[in-house]
């Protein structure tokens, strides 16, 4: 059982390597390529990266970028080179303008927005707390006056 | 009074957002061309029934649809019938782009079906296609008289589609007379 678990294991390895037909010079140049091309979609199977797509297309792509690493291009240029052809689509990590400032920004204006809401409420409470404390000192001496959140 | 609209007042704002999504659900796969406005990319293609080589500003002066097709796409077998009938209409032409396909089976293909271009382009490692920002077969491009990409379909053009824009955008287009 153990060893047909390893065996599958194995082919799965197997399959992954089957996607790698490119012959890459030295592991920079291959790190670097992963780098770059697990940043960008696959067009075909959009949930992909290039890096881990199987599609001809993909496999097109890659050969493409590994191409323009060699001539000297920088990553930039080359994310630049997809995005003019393909559009903002294929980046994974979307770039800062001004159609993605909502996108950028929405976290931090929602974090505000639970602050000031948090913010609000604790200080109606603090409001209502000394309220409550003069009522207990007129009703009896309860050491218990502590405002209750 | 504001802590009872504000949760439905939310509760609306997001029945609006989860509708549009699924209103714009069926577009999902379709991402917008950033080439639409700009100069067709540059080329130099042999044709498929010659060794003529056409560059792309040999098509300038009217506007043409280029449509990406190969044998092995069963999308194109699709809208077969409906390119022939543009290209029959003589509105203007249909330039093929045979994309990563093996010319004997595209010449099959033409065979089996008809041949509704005046060229056909073979661009067989997809270099062009992705010039074009193509990333499957079919996809059709409007490009005007001065060379500039106007219109881009990914997928089958269906006849609704030619008649309520590709065909009224086509009338739109200047100089065409030339």
């Amino acid at each position: 059982m153990r060893a047909l678990l390893w065996i599958a294991l194995l082919l799965c390895s197997l399959a992954a390597n089957a996607i790698d037909v490119i012959g890459f010079r030295d592991a920079a140049e291959e790190q670097r390529f992963r780098a770059l091309s697990a940043e960008l979609r696959c067009l075909v199977c959009q949930n992909q990266s290039l890096d881990d797509s199987s599609a001809p297309l993909a496999q097109d792509l890659r050969n493409e970028v590994l191409l323009l690493m060699r001539d000297g291009n920088s990553d930039e240029q080359i994310r630049q080179y997809l995005v003019d052809r393909y559009g903002d689509f294929v980046l994974y990590r979307p770039r800062f303008t001004a159609a993605t400032l909502l996108l950028w920004l929405g976290p931090v204006l929602l974090l505000l927005g639970g602050v000031l809401l948090v913010w609000r409420s604790v200080r109606r409470l603090q409001q209502q707390a000394p309220a409550a404390t003069q009522d207990d000192d007129h009703a009896t001496e309860s050491p218990d006056n502590s405002p209750r959140l | 009074m504001l802590n009872r609209i504000l949760p439905v007042a939310v509760f609306m704002a997001l029945c609006v957002l989860l509708f549009v999504g699924l209103r714009m659900a069926d577009q999902k796969d379709i991402i917008p061309s950033p080439l639409i406005g700009k100069p067709a990319p540059e080329f130099a293609l042999s044709t498929l029934d010659g060794d003529q080589l056409i560059r792309r500003d040999d098509l300038l002066g009217q506007p043409y649809l280029l449509n990406v097709w190969a044998s092995w796409c069963p999308g194109c077998r699709v809208e077969h019938e409906q390119i022939t009938a543009i290209a029959e209409s003589g509105l203007l032409p249909v330039i093929g782009l045979n994309y990563k396909d093996a010319e004997d089976d595209a010449r099959r293909w033409l065979n089996q079906f008809g041949n509704p271009y005046q060229q056909i382009l073979v661009d067989a490692d997809g270099k062009v296609g992705i010039d074009f920002g193509v990333y499957g077969a079919p996809e059709t491009f409007l490009v005007d008289a001065d060379g500039i990409i106007r219109f881009k379909q990914v997928g089958i053009l269906d006849q609704r589609t030619w008649e309520t824009s590709l065909r009224p955008l086509i009338q739109s287009l200047p100089g065409d007379e030339s």
